[in-house]
């Protein structure tokens, strides 16, 4: 259960090995998490993190095979996990591909498939947790979205454009959830130093994993809808989002 | 023809207004709606709620079913000779004091609010000004129906010790109370012969209350806990009795047992995050150090003694939208120099809080959930939004539970589940008492299933 101060118990993390995830989860095991379930593709690969995270306090920490692709496969495995390990208080989704967006340009199948894992993925796998948690009663569902979905730049539109769409998508699920005890939190993070974004040129207003971490442990313990990362993108953003587009395709950005 | 026991899903949270969850609700009419109740309820369980003033997730189901029991809400018996009242699990404390006390009969113990049910009263086993001299609630029970998933049983300290001391404290999970059967205090008047002093520290404070408690029924002190240095711990102690007819001034002498108290104003229907700040509550606390002694004189009317709270309907919404906690700790008589460390803690996080009361307890009862012990009880209000408060509430936990202290579970919405058994020592009695009369583990409730209660 969430307590009166924010700190949940048990935590259903979908892409375990991203960089944001093990930073939040690194944050939520010194309060008070004591269950993790990681899902990743390669389980196998978390083993160095789970332990990390045993170490540090967690007494349940599993990892288990998740494709986001498989989306035949995702409501047998949310089902599974809240019926092994009980009450899950937070499911976040941290996974989601960059992919290579000249690639996605010239190949529609590169396209589809940023599409297919950060959108399709998303919801496929976000209606049964709704489902489970609303069952619950209790719950957040944190969902990792991209200021590169608040408007689609000519750089990176089709990571942009699949963005776009989750986050739409989890805050109209938040709304169906009011009342129902489960909350959705949009996380918007701007360019973040992360395996993700290895070797690109960072962006004005550049953050890191511990601070995303440390605006999610935050936005759990206040109750927020939207999470900007740093705060101040929301005010950027809200500037971009009206620059007329003939100028907006020239921004270097 | 409609449904006898409709049933609705609503958002609840406990006094403090922190971590909602959804249940079902089911309005109870009579001792029949609770059976099917019970047998109606799911996978996730049921808990019974009252007035809802348990500050934290005690009476919360989520997915589950809540019974609202303030529906069940009569009189069967009033024994005018012994003092005794048999009432509904759902009536409340202020309907037995406004039938009551005009009729020369008061409760035992109240705490600080009476819009608590004697169900939740006995659920908690709440304490008051007078648990130094009185104990807490149970000790005042005679027998109360409990309607568990193995059946329904009337049960009283001699026919089934276990089940009744069990109960007491136990939040609910060992069953749904019907009935109940309360022991009153005649009382010649409904007021309080009172006296306000000022103490000037911590150490005065506690050594006036080790001297002279015995020679009042109630005693509690107010604690300034933004005092910092010299002043650390300063206080207003206040003490009283109930006052006998020759205590009254000649106007109140007239109708000595009146009792019409009026809820005066009501809060805000909304406040800002932050208007309870460190500022304003020290202003606060200025005032009231140095003029309650002062503006109060020596008689004072029930809901001015025990519930001045009460007079300000729905006051938990002044603490804003993010709400506030209420933590309440024991430790015993000999961990003195814990509660010193404890308000140098406080007092050093600048944690604003409203009325920190201090009071020593009396000896406990032998129920293994009923909180309160022999020894020292400090409880607060902080507003919930107050920056690293959650670290300090965890080290005050650690600093009780090695003083041998515990925290009150019916406030508490944030303890580490590790420290329960700790704290609560007995908690293997308690299990082998839910397995006898819930093995299939129907009672739940949030706070149950937060600390892993078995």
């Amino acid at each position: 259960m969430k307590d009166a101060l924010g700190s949940v118990q048990s935590v259903l993390v979908l892409g375990g090995g991203s960089d944001i995830a093990q930073a939040t989860l690194r944050e939520l095991v010194k309060r008070r998490t004591r269950t993790i379930v990681l899902a990743a593709r390669d389980p196998e690969a978390l083993a160095p993190a789970a332990e990390e995270l045993r170490a540090a306090g967690a007494t349940t920490v599993e990892s288990l095979a998740f494709d986001a692709r498989d989306t035949a496969a995702h409501e047998s495995f949310v089902n599974d996990v809240f019926a092994r390990f009980g009450d899950i208080d937070v499911v976040l989704l941290a996974f989601g591909v960059l992919g290579d967006q000249e690639e996605a340009e010239l190949d529609g199948r590169a396209a589809v498939d940023i599409a297919e894992v950060n959108y399709v993925g998303s919801v496929s796998v976000a209606v049964p947790v709704a489902q489970r948690m609303r069952e619950q009663g209790h719950g957040t569902i944190v969902a990792l979205s991209s200021v590169a979905g608040e408007r689609a730049r000519r750089s990176n539109f089709v990571y942009g454009s699949s963005k776009a769409g989750m986050d739409a998508f989890f805050q109209g699920l938040g709304d169906s959830l009011v009342g129902s005890g489960v909350r959705v939190m949009v996380v918007r993070p701007g360019f973040v130093h992360t395996k993700m974004t290895d070797g690109m040129d960072a962006a004005p207003l550049s953050t890191t994993p511990e601070a995303v971490a440390d605006a999610i442990v935050q936005g759990l313990a206040r109750g927020r809808e939207t999470v900007w990362v740093p705060s101040t993108l929301r005010y950027v953003m809200s500037v971009l989002r009206h620059v007329p587009r003939p100028v907006f395709r020239k921004l270097p950005i | 023809m409609a449904d006898p026991t409709p049933e609705r899903t609503e958002l609840l949270t406990g006094w403090s207004r922190t971590a909602p969850t959804a249940a079902t609700i089911v309005d109870v009419h009579d001792a029949a709606d609770i059976d099917i109740g019970l047998a109606g309820a799911g996978r996730r369980g049921l808990i019974a709620r009252g007035l809802g003033r348990s500050y934290g997730d005690a009476a919360q189901n989520a997915g589950g079913t809540v019974l609202d029991t303030v529906t069940l809400a009569g009189f069967h018996e009033i024994d005018l000779e012994r003092g005794v009242v048999r009432v509904d699990g759902g009536v409340s404390l202020e309907a037995i004091m406004r039938t009551m006390v005009p009729l020369g009969w008061f409760v035992h113990v109240t705490p600080g609010t009476r819009m608590v049910t004697v169900g939740g009263a006995i659920a908690a086993d709440v304490h008051g000004k007078s648990h130094h001299a009185d104990g807490s609630f149970a000790n005042h029970v005679e027998s109360f129906t409990l309607h568990t998933p193995k059946g329904t049983s009337t049960v009283a300290p001699d026919s089934d010790p276990d089940l009744f001391w069990g109960s007491a404290g136990a939040l609910g999970l060992t069953g749904v109370i019907g009935e109940a059967t309360i022991r009153l205090l005649p009382v010649q008047t409904s007021m309080i012969r009172a006296e306000n002093i000022r103490c000037p520290d911590l150490d005065t404070v506690m050594a006036a209350m080790i001297d002279g408690d015995d020679q009042f029924r109630f005693s509690a002190a107010w604690i300034d806990c933004l005092a910092t240095g010299a002043s650390l711990g300063r206080s207003v102690l206040s003490r009283g009795d109930h006052a006998t007819i020759d205590d009254l001034p000649k106007k109140l002498r007239r109708d000595p047992l009146r009792f019409a108290p009026r809820a005066l104003v009501p809060a805000p229907p909304w406040a800002p995050n932050g208007l309870l700040n460190r500022v304003s509550v020290a202003a606060f606390n200025e005032f009231w150090y140095r003029v309650t002694p002062a503006l109060h004189g020596r008689v004072e009317s029930i809901s001015s003694f025990f519930h001045p709270l009460d007079g300000v309907r729905g006051w938990n919404r002044l603490y804003g939208s993010c709400g506030f906690l209420q933590y309440q700790y024991v430790v015993p008589d000999a961990a003195h120099d814990a509660v010193r460390t404890s308000i140098e803690m406080l007092s050093e996080a600048r944690a604003a809080s409203f009325l920190a009361v201090l009071k020593r307890f009396g000896p406990g009862n032998p129920g293994p959930l009923s909180f309160p012990t022999p020894g020292w009880t400090l409880a607060l209000d902080i507003p919930a939004t107050v920056p690293g408060l959650a670290e300090l509430l965890d080290q005050l936990d650690e600093l009780v539970a090695e003083a041998g202290g515990r925290i009150y579970l019916a406030k508490d919405s944030r303890l580490r589940p590790e420290l329960l058994p700790v704290m609560y020592p007995e908690l293997d009695r308690f299990a082998e008492l839910r397995a006898r009369v819930d093995p299939a583990g129907v009672l739940q409730s949030d706070l149950q299933r937060r600390l892993g209660l078995p």
